[in-house]
């Protein structure tokens, strides 16, 4: 009665993923093409975000930093990169989260199709976002006054920052598969968030803070992100803070996805 | 056995042998031509057993209603056959596969539709049925001709290019629908298929299932309506509270709850109570004693066959009576549970009046 030929171990072959996976991501650009408003974020946040800290903080901290607004703009920007990676990630888990809820979820978990198909397809889409967002984040950057001196330090702090976000992600999915609906997922990550990213050296440097939070930030992975970005594309002492960063990127990645894959398989 | 087969009524290709097979069915059923085989079944939620020891038999080719409460059990157990969880014991095979040991093979043969697994909302209808096609391994050019042939038949082909959100619930239940059916599944799950839809797009979403059955899927069917079970089972499991209570052919269950009951209510109320007397007297074969509701000015005939049912209404018409109206009434779940067990549904049931009436026509 099927038309499906059923191979013995029913395995499926490395074409077969692909296959699922580009299905998938096919339907996830879908998505922002049905509502593009769900671009919002990743096209306003950096202007926002950029406006806000090069004009309303930008003239003082500069000038404690000594080279003004402009020398502010140097070392704000290849931060921003490092924060919207982050700020964009939760989008995996509250796009999950939906997911789930709407009983699309179930469908997918009926059908002979591997099960990291759609965790994967959900990133790279999250991804794609994160580069628009940061495509935006330069343009804006350059009419603030930013100067783009390297640009293959630029790609590389683009580069390192979809690193690391990939990892984030996957305690993003953890949350998705775990918490009840999209609105926890995003409460909670912006408790994990926010700390993270004020408490780090993207804003402004960290040597005014006091010794308590100078020793969180020296250890936040946000920090040595920042400072890698920044060293990439304004220059600077680069090699430390970037073998820390895909050393976190590594040990969270290792963690968390085996998490994430088995709370998503075993979701009742 | 008594009685025509409803199901027969509609246009269902293989309604003679369902009666045929339901027969068979009374006795015990044999492995060979078993679509799904399920053997004490235990799933475990903290305290709460939503399967206690469950045992199951769907013979290939047939409708198993599967009739229960809220709460009863169903959805867990459509859930561990569609292997999106697994049991805490005993064992289950749908199309010769083991739900646990062999979940990828097995999800090449099912299909699954109903309150819980869905369509994406967000997605055009065609392009839902494309990225299932796709998750199915079919070539894109074959993918998209699915697409085109299932919107076809579930007749939304021309609300194919918008969003499944701006859908109707009944064209969403046959997006559903048509969803479950791309990979020709052998043996389709329908969870509560109709629960939340108005009574006339019930209808549609019945005829679509029907039609499904007569290309000969094996249906596994869910449902707290025995209206429901009774239009598209031909075979019936009533499960509660985890456990199978009863189970066998629909007309044999039918007869043990007594079946359905007749209303007629003459338009002068003075016609009561001879009309009853006239139709006690009359000795139509096997026709249980009516009584009358005065209240409500109406007649009640209890009738366990459409034989009995057309007998009576040939006789009340013979008579010159005339009819303000006349309705059949299925008994409801509560009923069916109170007959069989004693006890009423164990949870608490939304008054659903409208899937326990249908009119005739006279």
């Amino acid at each position: 009665m099927s038309a499906t030929t059923v191979s013995p171990d029913a395995r499926i072959t490395p074409r077969g993923h692909l296959r699922h996976t580009g299905a998938l991501v096919r339907r996830n650009l879908l998505w922002i093409r049905q509502d593009p408003e769900s671009m919002f974020d990743a096209l306003l946040m950096p202007v926002v975000f950029t406006l806000l800290f090069v004009y309303v903080f930008g003239g003082s901290i500069g000038q404690a930093l000594g080279g003004g607004q402009d020398g502010y703009v140097q070392y704000v920007i290849p931060g921003m990169i490092a924060m919207m990676s982050m700020t964009l990630s939760q989008g995996v888990g509250t796009g999950f989260s939906q997911d789930f809820n709407s009983g699309v979820m179930d469908r997918f978990r009926s059908l002979p199709i591997g099960r990291g198909s759609v965790l994967f397809a959900k990133i790279a889409v999250e991804m794609l976002r994160m580069l628009f967002a940061t495509a935006v984040l330069m343009v804006v950057a350059v009419l603030v006054g930013f100067d783009i001196r390297s640009w293959p330090g630029l790609f590389a702090a683009v580069g390192l920052s979809a690193v690391f976000a990939s990892s984030i992600m996957w305690v993003f999915l953890t949350l998705g598969v775990i918490l009840k609906n999209a609105q926890s997922v995003q409460a909670m990550g912006f408790m994990v968030l926010f700390p993270l990213q004020f408490g780090s050296s993207i804003f402004a440097p960290t040597q005014s803070m006091p010794g308590w939070l100078q020793a969180f930030t020296d250890y936040n992975p946000l920090s040595t992100l920042a400072d890698a970005a920044r060293g990439l594309m304004v220059g600077g002492p680069v090699a430390h803070d970037l073998w820390i960063t895909l050393g976190w990127s590594v040990a969270i990645t290792a963690v968390m996805a085996p998490v994430a894959i088995h709370k998503f398989r075993t979701k009742t | 056995m008594p009685g025509g087969c409803r199901w027969d009524v509609g246009g269902l290709s293989a309604g003679a042998d369902n009666v045929v097979g339901m027969k068979r069915f009374d006795k015990n059923p044999p492995a060979a031509g078993s679509a799904v085989t399920v053997r004490g079944l235990v799933k475990h939620y903290g305290e709460t057993k939503a399967l206690d020891g469950v045992d199951l038999d769907v013979r290939e080719g047939t409708v198993m209603g599967v009739l229960g409460p809220n709460g009863a059990g169903k959805t867990t157990l459509v859930r561990i056959l569609s292997t999106l969880i697994t049991p805490d014991a005993g064992q289950a095979h749908v199309a010769g596969y083991d739900v646990v040991r062999q979940p990828r093979q097995l999800r090449r043969v099912i299909g699954l539709t109903g309150q819980y697994a869905s369509v994406d909302e967000k997605l055009p209808g065609w392009e839902n049925l494309y990225m299932i096609g796709r998750l199915l391994d079919l070539p894109r050019r074959d993918a998209r001709a699915r697409a085109d042939e299932l919107l076809e038949r579930f007749s939304l082909t021309e609300a194919g290019k918008r969003p499944a959100a701006t859908y109707s619930g009944g064209m969403r239940r046959r997006l559903d629908l048509a969803a479950s059916m791309i990979g020709h599944p052998a043996v389709l799950y329908l969870d509560e298929p109709t629960t939340g839809l108005d009574p006339r797009t019930r209808n549609e979403v019945w005829d679509e299932v029907k039609r499904m059955v007569g290309d000969g899927v094996t249906v596994l069917l869910t449902t707290q309506y025995m209206e429901e079970a009774e239009q598209l089972a031909s075979e019936l499991t009533v499960v509660d509270r985890g456990k199978v209570i009863a189970n066998g052919g629909i007309e044999e269950l039918k007869a043990k709850v007594g079946g359905r009951t007749l209303r007629v209510r003459p338009a002068d109320p003075l016609q009561l109570r001879p009309l009853a007397a006239f139709l006690d007297e009359l000795g139509i074969t096997g026709l249980a004693n009516s009584t009358v509701d005065a209240q409500r000015g109406a007649v009640l005939v209890p009738i366990l066959s459409d034989e009995q049912l057309t007998a009576v209404v040939g006789a009340v018409t013979a008579r010159g009576v005339t009819i303000a109206s006349i309705t059949t009434e299925l008994p409801s779940l509560d009923e069916v549970f109170l007959s069989l067990t004693g006890h009423r549904a164990s949870a608490p049931q939304d008054p659903a009046p409208a899937d326990a009436r249908e009119e005739v026509a006279v």
